[in-house]
């Protein structure tokens, strides 16, 4: 059997838990084994039935009174009791702030490794993982031989595919057992971005800015071009260095990595610790001054002209035709 | 309070990455080096954190002779103490690493309020030590976080999620793992560089267990899947194409 991770609110279960059933059903096929997942709070139905669409057998649903609040901890307990009973070859979460934290925390009690930023599997007596290295800029063949094989898997680099025949989820539930000491670290409330708008790393469309927009003033023409297409503004490392834009708005290696529709990538080079933040954008469109520069090899479409022509004429046009 | 940040070696962020002949490292014969970035803003943190409270702040690296040199950029950060964890260079996995940090640690007579780690290291991206180290040490650890604040002895840590950020508190002694954007780290000036050169450095031959890790078989440059872009225009007047575009893709 393998375990897969998986993250849902509401009934919708996150695009990266679906990423990671995706590549643990493809680890389950090559061992001719069950899928199985693993989600914490109230599964519903609606969720074991979509599971079900990407290969999972059976889906335990953690209750306990003590887990309304994440506790990463705990959830790693809960995960390794499962693991006790089911024997999983593998156990493989999302690569989020949650399944990063939940899986290194199952590593650390079990005293396992862990291959974390996976982007592939072959499953043998040992596993061959494809990890990503330098915010991948870097491939890394790594052979990892535990039992189970923790796989913490890269966000967006694993294309979602339900499974080629849909059976229904079993939802079962796993009462864990566990004390006060197992949350002593957990989520003590949530506070809500003051920020109007989208979220980047949500956004439709996104709108960057980098070292060629040239001042904080600078940004207002992409503010608006944002708000035209309903996206949101992210930045380059450099103007978060220069101070023009906070570090919640930077798109990298060490910033937030975006999936948008369209990346509209402004004054920006392109460098590989930029780009690894933003080349899972499924159209990109690069306006720059410099026809040599990396991003115009990298984009789908290109203006060679200064950004700060271009843009607000781009604002007009729209304004005009969608008035 | 008593601050310990662990750094690591690292290529300078936007280095152009060339492989030894025999694929399994980074050929670093002619890269410049830094302190990965989320552990900047550790070393950062950590400064701030000891001299508001009149504490001590110490700074850690586990490495090639050559960190010396991310160790002193440390101290001329502001860090009191440096303790180097002595390797030959070769790359160690993350159950080794937080096995010698924690034990190093254990073995310093001197209790550390709060450890900074970076969420993950710039190079091998592991996301894993500083979770690694805490459960060794039998702290709590709150990883990824992007402000941390004091409460009393509580440690108020605030980490982003979708929409809004969560908020964790701790009782000291903890491990926190930090992301860049936590800070805005100082630039040394000339004068503390020029001082952290003669300060000392406390140095060991670290001792690596044999912990089974993830085994690193081979390296790859991914291959560039660069296409040319389609040109829309070389002045404002490409706007209208631009237009079309986003009409094309369905975003307007």
């Amino acid at each position: 059997m393998v375990l897969a991770l998986v993250e849902h609110e509401g009934g919708a279960v996150a695009d990266t838990s679906l990423e990671t059933a995706t590549l643990a059903r493809e680890i389950a096929a090559q061992e001719d084994e069950s899928l199985e997942a693993i989600g914490f709070g109230t599964v519903s139905g609606e969720t074991a039935d979509r599971l079900g669409e990407y290969g999972v057998d059976t889906v335990h649903g953690v209750a306990h009174e003590g887990l309304t609040d994440y506790a990463p901890v705990a959830w790693a307990k809960s995960v390794r009791e499962l693991v006790d009973a089911r024997e999983p070859s593998a156990v493989v979460a999302p690569g989020t702030d949650r399944g990063n934290e939940t899986i290194a925390h199952l590593a650390a009690i079990a005293d396992l490794p862990l291959a974390a930023n996976v982007v592939d599997v072959d499953a043998g007596d040992s596993y061959e993982v494809t990890r990503h290295r330098w915010g991948g800029s870097l491939r890394e063949y790594a052979e990892i031989d535990a039992d189970p094989n923790l796989l913490a898997i890269a966000p967006h680099e694993v294309a979602a595919a339900p499974a080629a025949e849909v059976g229904a989820a079993t939802l079962e539930s796993h009462a864990p057992d566990l004390d006060e000491s197992d949350r002593l670290v957990r989520v003590e409330r949530r506070e809500e971005a003051d920020t109007e708008g989208v979220a980047l790393d949500q956004a439709r469309v996104v709108v960057g800015g980098g070292r060629g927009v040239g001042s904080a003033e600078g940004f207002d023409k992409l503010e608006e071009l944002a708000d035209l297409l309903d996206g949101a503004v992210g930045s380059s490392r450099a103007a978060v260095n220069e101070g023009w834009r906070p570090h919640d708005d930077q798109i990298g290696q060490t910033g937030t990595k975006i999936a948008p529709e369209l990346y509209v990538a402004t004054g920006i080079s392109g460098a590989v610790q930029h780009w690894v933040g933003c080349k899972s954008s499924e159209n990109v469109l690069a306006i720059n001054t410099d026809p040599e520069a990396a991003i115009i090899g990298k984009a789908d479409y290109a203006v060679i002209a200064d950004l700060h022509d271009v843009v607000p004429e781009i604002n007009r046009t729209i304004r005009e035709k969608h008035r | 309070m008593n601050t310990l940040a662990c750094i690591k070696r690292v290529p300078e962020t936007g280095a152009k990455i060339v492989l030894t002949d025999d694929n399994r490292s980074i050929d670093t014969t002619s890269l410049g080096f830094t302190i990965s970035p989320h552990e900047e803003c550790a070393v950062e943190e950590s400064v701030r954190l000891a001299e508001e409270t009149g504490g001590a702040a110490t700074v850690l690296t586990l490495g090639s002779p050559e960190a010396d040199e991310q160790l002193r950029t440390g101290i001329a950060m502001g860090a009191d103490e440096a303790i180097h964890l002595e390797t030959d260079g070769e790359e160690w996995g993350p159950r080794a690493t937080a096995t010698a940090i924690a034990d190093e640690i254990e073995a310093v007579d001197e209790t550390f309020d709060l450890l900074f780690l970076g969420n993950e290291s710039a190079d091998q991206v592991n996301h894993q030590v500083g979770v690694r180290v805490a459960h060794k040490l039998g702290l709590p650890v709150v990883t990824g976080i992007k402000n941390v604040e004091r409460d009393g002895d509580t440690i108020v840590a605030e980490r982003e999620d979708a929409g809004g950020s969560e908020i964790y508190e701790l009782p000291t002694p903890a491990v926190l793992t930090v992301r860049e954007g936590l800070n805005s780290p100082r630039y040394p000036s000339m004068r503390s560089k020029m001082q952290a050169r003669q300060a000392e450095v406390t140095a060991s031959t670290a001792e690596r267990s044999d912990a089974n890790d993830v085994t690193t078989i081979e390296l790859e440059t991914p291959e560039s899947d660069d296409s040319p872009a389609e040109i829309l225009g070389e002045s404002a007047e490409a706007a209208e194409d631009v237009v079309s575009v986003f009409e094309e893709l369905e975003v307007i």
